[in-house]
């Protein structure tokens, strides 16, 4: 798996915004640490699943990876290539080949452009084809993507959200792209259309050898499609590791009380019930030493004042636990 | 699938006729709007056929016929130079609604485009832009009008090209209000994610300004342009009356209540004044009442501003 270099380097990212909520006598200037020092590789063809509950910077993540928003620290390498460095010439040529599905499948698409143009102009405005060929090609991705030719003439109001949300993969997908960021593509979904959305990403990855970086708030919608799991807790990473490894050797408290939560549907499996106390806290203001702590059922004395290391337990198993 | 095939047919049926008829039919209910829509098309009708109708076009001046009240001939009287008032006032009224056109158009133009580089490039071009606009918006409208007109008195400009200064007068001092406006739409624009998309997928500027950004700022365009036009016509009548805008022999309605300015005329002749003072107030209700009833047709939520 080493040898060969990763389709992405995630290299000690930090992501800092300026919170300056004013009174009329104090200016208090804090700093939301909105990603903190994360690093992680995403393989080529492999299905990164990063999860996260809202406001842990996951979304953040995906934004910086495809440079759709600025990083205060660290680095972001696709094919060894510095993401943040590239020039505005350069940055346009890579635009063909990273694409970004997005959360919300209403606002994401202009209300006013029909169908086909919102899926064909990328094509158009990098002159990768005619008007001719792009309607074919649009017409061969709506098809791709469970969606009927006589689809191409409508207006986004015309669909439900789940059609909706394949029209936004077609979009990305018709620029043939080799890593596609999917920021929570099923949340806004219902949880009967979420399944097949996820299963046209599996259908796709497996058609056009892509990559994904899958992003969700839920760790029961990646089981399905994720090779490896990142969990996230207040811009950090809480625990990394492989599909495998995270779903039935989960090692972080956190990663656990995550699975906990999903209901399983055999009754002879039995996991343990971690029932999380408490709300996220504060991000501008968050917890000293392990940030789970305020939330941990194991907390010790030192979870309150040491931050744990990130370390590599077993085989390409990482965690960032006191007690691991 | 979904539920697509049935519903999405019958959707499409019903909603293809899609946004503008939609804006349409519910400016068509709208009786105040329809009123003064209807009023605009009469005074339309008057000011740019009717002269064609008078025995007195072009000025017909008549020294045995001076300062006449209304008759059977003069339906409105005459002025000091024996001129039809009535032939007069349609003729004005070309001109002011002219001006009042032009000068909207004008400024939607200067205004559409320096508000959508405010708002599309932001940083220093930004600054630049918003800081005129503030200045220009800090100075009370007619006083700078009555300094640009006066520093333009100097020029010698022909009075039948005097309205084309004014158009420009007034469309500088009445960009600044739309810029504003359409910057801070481009700004809330910029933030919808299909907009993000744009970015994704590395479109150009001119694709995300002509394609994404600007149809979605028609409505507010012409909301806001509509309601200009009487605010420019309100501006040139003042600026004429003050002899200041468009100048005689060129009629405007304007210059025409000039006549109210001697004490004899306004309290004996108020045949040359009243016409052209009420043909403004209607023109400029009407238009006020039109535009209020495009805002509210296009976006019912907008309402309240
Ligand atoms: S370091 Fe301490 S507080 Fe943090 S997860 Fe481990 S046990 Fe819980
Ligand atoms: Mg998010």
């Amino acid at each position: 798996m080493d040898q060969k270099e990763p389709l992405v380097e995630v290299k000690n990212l930090k992501k800092h915004y300026k919170d300056s909520s004013r009174s009329l006598f104090k200016r208090n200037q804090s700093v939301v640490k909105a990603v903190d020092n994360v690093s992680f590789t995403i393989e080529e063809g492999e299905t990164f699943g990063l999860v996260g509950e809202s406001g842990s910077g996951k979304s953040t993540i995906g934004r910086s990876i495809l440079r759709l928003t600025d990083i205060t620290d660290g680095e972001i390498l696709y094919k060894g290539k510095s993401v943040h460095q590239l020039s505005k010439q350069e940055l346009r040529e890579h635009r063909k080949s990273f694409q970004f599905v997005f959360q919300d499948p209403f606002s994401s698409l202009n209300p006013r452009i029909r169908i086909g143009d919102a899926i064909g102009e990328a094509l158009l405005d990098h002159g990768l084809a005619t008007k001719k060929e792009i309607r074919e090609k649009v017409l061969e991705v709506l098809n791709l993507c469970g969606l009927a030719p006589y689809h191409i003439d409508r207006f986004p109001h015309e669909f439900s959200g789940g059609q909706r949300q394949r029209i936004g993969i077609a979009r990305a997908i018709i620029m043939d792209p080799e890593f596609i960021v999917a920021d929570e593509p099923v949340s806004g979904l219902d949880v009967s259309i979420q399944a097949q959305i996820i299963n046209l990403f599996s259908d796709l990855q497996e058609k056009k050898q892509l990559t994904y970086l899958f992003i969700s708030h839920d760790l029961s919608v990646v089981e399905h499609i994720a090779t490896r799991v990142g969990v996230l807790y207040l811009g950090t990473l809480m625990e990394l590791g492989s599909r495998d490894e995270i779903y039935e050797n989960p090692l972080h408290p956190y990663t656990k009380s995550l699975l906990s939560a999903i209901p399983i549907p055999d009754p002879t499996v039995k996991r343990e019930r971690i029932v999380l106390q408490g709300d996220v806290p504060n991000p501008a203001n968050p917890p000293t030493g392990c940030k789970f702590h305020t939330r941990c059922p194991f907390a010790r004395e030192k979870c309150k004042t040491i931050v744990p290391e990130f370390k590599e337990v077993e085989a390409n198993h990482f965690v960032a636990c006191h007690l691991v | 699938m979904e539920e697509t095939t049935v519903q999405t047919e019958h959707m499409a049926k019903y909603r293809k006729s899609n946004l503008w008829k939609q804006v349409f039919r519910r400016l068509v209910k709208n009786k105040m709007a329809m009123t003064g829509l209807g009023f605009l098309i009469f005074i339309f009708v008057f000011c740019m056929i009717g002269p064609f109708f008078s025995p007195y076009a072009n000025g017909g001046v008549d020294a045995i016929n001076i300062n006449q009240p209304p008759s059977a001939e003069h339906w409105l009287g005459t002025d000091a130079l024996g001129r039809d008032v009535l032939t007069r006032l349609m003729e004005a009224g070309r001109i002011s609604l002219t001006v009042g056109l032009g000068a909207m158009v004008m400024s939607v133009f200067i205004g559409t485009l320096l508000g959508v580089l405010a708002g599309f490039y932001q940083g220093i071009v930004d600054q630049i832009i918003m800081r005129t606009a503030d200045v220009l918006m800090t100075i009370p409208g007619l006083p700078l009008l009555f300094i640009m007109a006066a520093v333009m008195s100097e020029w010698k400009v022909p009075a039948e090209n005097r309205l084309y200064i004014v158009m420009v007068m007034l469309s500088i001092v009445g960009w600044s209000g739309l810029a504003r406006l359409v910057r801070s739409q481009i700004l809330s624009l910029r933030e919808r994610e299909y907009m993000h998309a744009t970015e994704s997928l590395g479109l150009r500027d001119r694709r995300k300004l002509f394609v994404h950004l600007l149809p979605n700022i028609v409505p507010l365009l012409i909301v806001v342009g509509t309601l200009s036009v009487g605010g420019a016509i309100l501006s040139e009548s003042v600026l004429s009356y003050f002899g200041l805008g468009v100048v005689p022999p060129t009629a405007s309605w304007g210059n025409m209540i000039n006549a109210a300015n001697s004490l004899i005329d306004f309290q004996n002749r108020p045949w040359l004044w009243i016409p052209p003072g009420v043909a403004i107030f209607l023109t400029v209700i009407s238009i006020n009442l039109l535009g209020d009833g495009l805002r509210d047709a296009i976006d019912p939520k907008m309402k309240s501003r």
